[in-house]
């Protein structure tokens, strides 16, 4: 049996189904991480990802070209979030109570306007997905090519965005006013900035990455939308931001090893045939995710100011 | 020359200035000048208004009524960025720095335009060393600020001011939590920047201070300017009484016949984060109708010996009785026992700043017969009633029970924790920095709560870096240098200079000897 699993992880497949697995984790697990670095902790991510997933799908349903649905699924993205942000940012109310509620509205919204648009659609209709682009050269290493360098140009988008994002954070004046937004707001407004602009555009920009994560999976990891696609896929980033300890670099990693056990466990179920229950193997990357969440969280430094509202004129 | 056409029109000048928080009138109808390269002094009790116009200049609040110029010209209100664009910066009472960022970058914040590409780090670095030697403010660009001290973040917030070239600067009680070297080292500097030409608001409750370093004092009263004077011509007791509307003495402590020991400590050794915070051999008896005085300079294991009083550490070695039982590290059975306790920071570990008054008030007696029915369930009213009693009693300035806790000024919520500790007859008393940030006012009050509660038969422990303090009010005195304490010795035999020496570490060896 552990030979067995030797062998998997040695076979190119595994590990191109592991960055496929990984593309909208990772694009999910940036937009909450951008969020909550800003100080705005954002649980509408599962069902803004269920927006963006059909918004983006639709868009070419309905004749439009690739990237733009791309385009269209973090326009509405970013309309969501600036929907979150005048509760939780301006009006300084509940971000757990807003999250939820923007979960639930968003995800239902999603359903309803796809079967207004196709209430007919018995088999879930298709469109064509991003296919895979072989980069010349680098795809032709082996394992390490096929695995990296054939996939498709939305998960080469998401596997840059990782240092774009860090290198936005940590080197640019933007990155460190989004970072001190959520370490103390009131720092920043003593140094001249709007907290509550830079925090709402923080969040805009968020949920735009989590939407496109939600658009991967109807765009190129499938061809169609249906209900329950997203599948607690946006909780597994919110638990992947702590796991990471609020870093990008981290956040990849973490949204690996979670992505390789799932690949992991699809071939594993394979080889234990009937002898173990498949929900035990359905099960196993989450638990070990717990037991790797219990390890790095408690070392975990979190933004100071994550989920405390600022108010302009409150006592400073 | 210059100055005199430049005297003509002062730098910045308020303009009936008037700002409400609902029905209470926090600035009321301010008008104040500053000029070019003079310190001026604002003076008033807690509460009395100061931050509140500080934040005002400032932009953090927007006045209902006034203006502000600076230069002749008005300044947008309620714009932070109009106001450093303006030439103003403001050292807050509360450090504003995160503490997860470097020195740089707590620096840096907003002086690139923000979609820059990349951050001109190198050029930040030069500028803050330049600025660093040529003021006297070190710090280390590349230290988190979370691993400085009081002083250094003090320097990194006044380097933030200077880095934007501040013309005006703010500083609202900057000497409350320095010690009183870190507070020469400031004055230094400050000389330095006024001979340059900047002018200086200064925001202090030490009288001295003010009369040494400072040109002219405003005095503020509930919200109104009572008066304003030229430093050289004040003196201590005008301006307090200007300030209070009435004559202001501190009380001192008459003798009194101890009773049985209240806390008895021997050979006791506490590993602490530091070395200079950990305590070594450290033995003393505290008896009833007793105050021992504890003087040291901040960081010499005065918080270990608090934590270990207050039951959030336990000894490693060594006796500790607290109140005829052994010490033990939770907190709430030494409360049931009869420690009071007024910790060093009030905003952190004093009060809930998001609670109301009256669960604050109560939070060390809820299964306290009085207020708890069945010992469990608190009886609100019973609860509220005892709270309005108590904001009587100790005169806190407040909307009611039922307001925020964190909207009370400084002195006002010491008097909370006062009225807390003390309504419950404490036998020992750990009174850490009592007076830290009060007025004169307060501070009196505060002091002869004090000793009212030693005569009423508690025994007190009394740390404070403030020797006049500590000769006015302890009946023996003893003094901690790197976690070492020297034998208590009674007031009376002792001098200022002697305390002070000890406190530097001076004669620690020789007085060991003794
Ligand atoms: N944001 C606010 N909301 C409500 N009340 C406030 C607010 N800010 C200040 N106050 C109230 O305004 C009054 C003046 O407060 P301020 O902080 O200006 O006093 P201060 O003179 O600086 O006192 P201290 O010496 O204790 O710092 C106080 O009664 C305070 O409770
Ligand atoms: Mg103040």
């Amino acid at each position: 049996m552990i030979g067995d699993i030797f062998e998997i992880l040695l076979t190119a497949g595994f590990w191109a189904a592991t960055i496929r697995i990984v593309s909208p984790l990772i694009l999910g697990t940036l937009g909450e991480l951008i969020c909550e670095r800003a100080g705005v902790l954002n649980l509408g991510i599962e069902g803004i990802m269920t927006m963006g997933a059909m918004a983006g799908w639709m868009w070419v349903f309905q004749g439009g070209d690739l990237w733009g649905g791309i385009v269209f699924a973090a326009f509405i993205g970013a309309l969501f979030g600036l929907f979150h942000a005048s509760f939780t940012v301006y009006l300084g109310l509940s971000q757990h109570v807003t999250g939820i509620g923007i979960t639930l509205f968003a995800s239902s919204l999603s359903y309803y306007v796809f079967r207004m648009l196709l209430p007919d659609a018995t088999t879930p209709p298709k469109i064509v997905p991003f296919q895979p682009y072989a980069i010349p050269g680098l795809s032709d290493i082996p394992v390490i090519g096929e695995a990296l360098f054939s996939q498709t140009p939305l998960t080469y988008l998401a596997l840059l965005s990782v240092p774009a994002v860090w290198y936005v954070l940590e080197r640019t004046p933007l990155g460190l006013a989004v970072r001190m937004a959520g370490e103390n707001p009131v720092a920043v407004e003593s140094q001249g900035i709007d907290v509550l602009a830079v925090r709402t555009g923080a969040v805009m920009v968020g949920s735009a990455f989590m939407a496109i994560g939600g658009a991967f999976i109807t765009m190129s990891a499938f061809d169609a939308f249906y209900f329950g696609m997203i599948n607690g896929r946006g909780w597994i980033c919110v638990a992947l931001v702590i796991f990471a300890s609020w870093r990008p670099g981290k956040a990849l990693l973490g949204a690996l090893l979670f992505a390789g056990l799932d690949a992991l466990q699809v071939r594993a179920q394979q080889l234990a045939g009937a002898q173990i229950p498949y929900q035990f193997f359905l099960m196993a990357p989450y638990v070990l995710s717990i037991a790797a969440m219990v390890v790095m969280a408690r070392r975990a430094s979190y933004p100071k100011a994550l989920l405390v509202p600022f108010r302009r004129g409150d006592r400073v | 020359m210059t100055e005199k056409s430049v005297s003509v029109m002062p730098l910045l000048s308020f303009r009936g200035i008037t700002k409400r928080f609902g029905p209470l009138v926090a600035n009321d109808a301010i008008s104040l000048d500053l000029n070019q390269g003079e310190v001026l002094a604002l003076l008033g009790e807690n509460g009395a208004g100061k931050t509140t116009l500080m934040n005002i200049l400032f932009g953090h609040y927007v006045a209902e009524e006034g203006e502000i110029l600076v230069d002749g010209a008005p300044l947008p209100p309620g714009s932070t960025d109009a106001a450093i664009q303006a030439g103003i910066g403001m050292v807050h009472q509360h450090f504003t720095l995160a503490e997860n960022l470097t020195v740089l970058e707590n620096i840096t914040l907003g002086t690139e335009p923000l979609f820059a590409w990349r951050r001109d780090i190198k050029a930040a670095r030069t500028k803050i060393a330049d600025m660093a030697a040529e003021y006297g403010l070190h710090a280390d660009p590349d230290k988190l600020v979370g691993a400085l001290s009081v002083g250094e973040r003090q320097r990194v917030e006044i380097l933030k001011a200077l880095y934007r070239d501040a013309r005006i600067l703010i500083l609202d009680e900057p000497t409350a939590v320095l010690t009183p070297q870190e507070s020469d080292s400031l004055f230094e500097t400050l000389k330095k920047l006024t001979a340059k030409g900047l002018a200086v608001i200064f925001i202090s409750h030490k009288l001295n201070e003010i009369l040494n370093h400072t040109n002219r004092v405003v005095v503020l009263r509930r919200g109104a300017v009572a008066g304003t004077v030229t430093t050289s011509e004040a003196d201590r007791a005008g301006l307090a009484r200007m300030m209070v509307g009435e004559e202001v003495n501190r009380p001192k402590v008459t003798s009194m016949m101890p009773g049985n020991a209240v806390l008895r400590l021997t050979h006791v050794d506490c590993q602490s984060d530091s070395e200079a915070q950990s305590l070594k051999d450290v033995s003393l008896e505290i008896r009833a109708h007793e105050i021992i005085g504890l003087a040291g300079v901040a960081g010499n294991g005065q918080r270990t010996l608090a934590n270990l009083l207050s039951g959030l550490t336990t000894a490693d070695a060594g006796d500790v009785e607290i109140l005829g039982a052994p010490g033990v590290a939770d907190p709430t059975e030494l409360v049931r026992r009869g420690v009071g306790r007024i910790p060093e920071d009030r905003h952190a570990t004093g009060v809930v700043g998001e609670m109301p008054l009256w669960e604050n008030l109560i939070s060390e007696d809820r299964r306290g017969a009085e207020i708890a029915r069945a010992g469990f369930v608190i009886d609100k009213r019973r609860a509220l009633e005892r709270s309005k009693r108590l904001i009587e009693e100790f005169d806190i300035r407040c909307e009611g029970p039922e307001a925020e806790t964190r909207l009370l000024s400084g002195g006002n919520m010491q008097k909370l924790i006062l009225a807390r500790v003390l309504s419950r007859g404490p036998e020992f008393i750990l009174a850490n920095q009592p007076v830290r940030g009060l007025d004169e006012g307060a501070i009196a009050y505060v002091q002869s709560r004090l000793l009212q509660a030693r005569a009423d038969g508690a025994g007190v422990l009394l740390i404070s870096e403030d020797l006049d303090e500590l000769f006015a009010l302890s009946d023996r005195i003893a003094v901690m240098y790197h976690g070492r304490m020297t034998p208590p010795q009674d007031t009376a035999g002792l001098t200022v200079g002697d305390v002070g020496l000890l406190m530097s570490g001076h004669e620690a060896e020789s007085a060991h000897a003794h």
